[in-house]
């Protein structure tokens, strides 16, 4: 049998070949079990229309979201009395579009919860695996500060820190990871602490493979659907961080359109023109439910504990 | 240590003649227990579970010696001590005259090459997210394999262990268990070992596979000359595959014997009682009178002075001795030794 394989310079596309086969199969298998959850599904198309909405808002938008028209302040969604498809969802207080707001909103909301939970699971992943794989003292110093993080609560102290270094991008990415990096750290400590002793973590160690092998190729592989479940998941939560930050005006600074600020703003004039603050409420509510049933969709499909 | 050695040469001139594989000398095993991290600021004392306590034990070249013993006795963490996936608190591990115990990193790499490591649970030992060719080719990329050999030399292990080759870009979860240990078998083998730990290889498979997996051991050793160390609490397995039997009682060795020997007349009580267990299907002919321990072990957890099996004995003979001296293995001629007093006369 073995003078039938090829080890010829052939073998690396094959192999290439072989590994794509693989994935597509698991990736077929994962499919398999996550559209059997139909809320899955109904979340996850959510989420990829806001994020069509976001990427594409340029094009999809109908008008400019920041271009005020004082002339038609107030207007009102389409199908009420007064309203045009000229603006499907109404304009606000200083005449702009509802809609393009939204679809300009989305894009803030998701680029802040794009970029801390990219920033958070990488820092989050490197602290976990160290932490669980090393343990003594580096473990105590990294939980201790965890702790010491978990302490505060989230919006407070997120609120203390835009207030101290001045609203922006780049210190509102910073307000929300500064603690978010705990959540996939505790996840992935947990999974390396239990992987740590099983049988193929010490079979590796057994034919001499080094800690960077067994951290990385053996273990982490291992954490990926939890980290993945918890990275959807909290990014529903650094949305609504954004959104509250926004709101108090300290998140995306005005004129730039996001959901908070706009809710913050037409509150004013809930009574008398509900759809200022309605409409980027629902926004915030759908994109955050969508996330939550994709997240545990996920979970299902991918918690290798719930199979077989 | 002396005593080991001293066994060694007593037993070059006149048994096998084969140098020892593989010697051990009063090794320990000590695991702390976890303190909290403010038990250890304010100086309180740290206890610690004595799992593998003062062991010898030497093992030729080309044998089988078979590790008998209950759950939580100390096998596998002696086992483990061996290869150094833990570190042993105390004593020494001799691979081929070679002290391991304090090899530099690198050069414990190389030796890993000649000692490996079949486990007991065909599903936790192999990772979920590999393929075969993975899982078995790991040990041939370490050992500095080239990268488009692997593959043919992956598939050839897997004829060796009698698995089809197409199978090897399945995943772990696609076989049955008792393949699952031949994967396993297959990546211990893949580095060509001198020495194998068999930590329970066969006690999470069906009895009829499992004959088939002790079968597939006893070849590999005489095809590729194997040393074993077979870990097991089952003795009917041990009897069948070991050469000599080294008993197993809390951290200790109790007794040890050539396999016909040990199974004709064991000397130790606990080995006795061990033995009496072992079901049979005789009708006629004497049946053995069964022997019921009273209770169980101590905690390993800092162990009392005295015999370790002193509760527990149902020797006529013990009495304050057993309690207050701790028995040592005394050698009695013919590869034969036990811990205990009333056996060995020191009472």
């Amino acid at each position: 049998m073995a003078t039938a394989t090829p080890t010829t310079p052939v073998d690396g596309r094959a192999a290439r070949r072989r590994a794509w086969a693989r994935t597509r199969e698991q990736l077929a298998d994962f499919w398999r079990r996550f559209s059997k959850n139909r809320l899955a599904v109904v979340g996850g198309v959510v989420l990829l229309l806001v994020i069509i909405m976001g990427l594409f808002a340029p094009w999809i938008a109908p008008h400019d979201p920041t271009l005020p028209n004082f002339r038609n302040r107030f207007a009102p969604p389409a199908w009420m009395e007064g309203g045009s498809w000229e603006h499907p969802l109404g304009t606000d207080q200083l005449g702009r579009d509802m809609l393009s707001r939204i679809i300009w909103g989305a894009r803030a909301s998701l680029k802040v919860g794009a970029v801390v939970i990219s920033f958070a699971t990488v820092v989050g992943i490197f602290m976990g695996l160290v932490s669980g794989y090393y343990g003594g003292w580096v473990d105590v110093v990294i939980q201790r500060l965890s702790d010491i993080l978990l302490a505060f609560p989230y919006l407070v102290l997120a609120i203390a820190l835009m207030g101290v270094m001045g609203p922006g991008f780049g210190n509102l990415i910073l307000a929300l990871v500064y603690k978010e990096w705990v959540t996939p750290s505790r996840i992935v400590r947990g999974e390396v602490l239990a992987a740590k002793n099983v049988e193929y973590v010490e079979a590796a160690r057994a034919v001499g493979a080094r800690d960077r092998h067994i951290m990385w190729r053996e273990i982490l592989p291992n954490t990926f659907s939890s980290v993945i479940v918890v990275a959807t998941l909290r990014v529903a939560w650094v949305i609504l961080m954004e959104a509250s930050l926004s709101f108090l005006g300290l998140g995306v600074q005005p004129p730039e359109p996001a959901w908070g600020s706009m809710i913050a703003q037409g509150r004013e004039y809930i009574f008398s023109s509900w759809w200022l603050a309605t409409f980027p409420g629902i926004a915030i509510l759908l994109t955050v439910l969508g996330i939550n049933l994709l997240g545990e969709g996920l979970r299902d499909a991918l918690d290798p504990r719930l199979r077989e | 240590m002396a005593e080991a050695q001293a066994a060694v040469s007593a037993r070059g001139g006149g048994g096998g003649g084969a140098p020892a594989a593989l010697e051990r000398g009063g090794l320990k095993a000590d695991f702390p227990l976890l303190a909290h991290f403010g038990e250890r600021l304010f100086g309180k004392k740290v206890r610690h579970v004595h799992a593998v306590d003062g062991v010898d034990l030497t093992v030729y070249r080309g044998e089988t010696v078979g590790l008998v013993g209950e759950s939580g006795c100390g096998k596998s963490t002696l086992a483990r001590s061996v290869l150094r996936l833990y570190q042993p608190t105390a004593g020494s591990v001799k691979f081929e005259g070679r002290e391991i115990l304090n090899l530099p990193p690198a050069e414990m790499r190389r030796l890993r090459k000649d000692m490996q490591i079949i486990f007991q649970d065909p599903f936790a030992s192999l990772n979920p997210r590999q393929t075969v060719e993975q899982i078995v080719g790991l040990p041939l990329r370490i050992q500095g394999v080239p990268k488009h050999e692997i593959r043919g030399r992956v598939l050839e292990l897997l004829e060796i262990v009698g698995l089809p080759p197409g199978h090897i870009d399945r995943f772990p979860h696609q076989f049955s268990g008792g393949q699952r240990q031949r994967i396993g078998i297959a990546r211990a083998l893949a580095v060509r070992p001198k020495f194998v730990v068999a930590d329970e290889p066969v006690s999470a498979l069906d009895v009829s596979i499992q004959a088939q997996i002790i079968n597939l051991l006893e070849r590999l050793q005489e095809e590729f000359g194997l040393t074993y160390l077979f870990i097991t609490h089952d003795l009917s397995v041990v009897s069948y595959v070991s050469d000599r039997i080294a008993v197993m009682y809390l951290g200790r060795i109790v007794e040890w014997a050539k396999t016909e020997d040990l199974f004709a007349e064991p000397l130790h009580p606990y080995t006795q009682a061990l033995l009496s267990a072992i079901p049979t299907v005789e009708r006629r002919g004497r049946r053995r009178e069964r022997i019921i321990l009273q209770g169980s072990p101590p905690t390993p957890i800092d162990p009392p002075g005295g015999c370790r099996f002193y509760e527990r004995c149902f020797l006529k003979e013990k009495n304050e001795t057993c309690r207050l001296v701790d028995p040592e293995l005394v050698d009695l001629g013919n590869g034969r030794k036990v811990a205990c007093h009333a056996v060995a006369g020191t009472l």
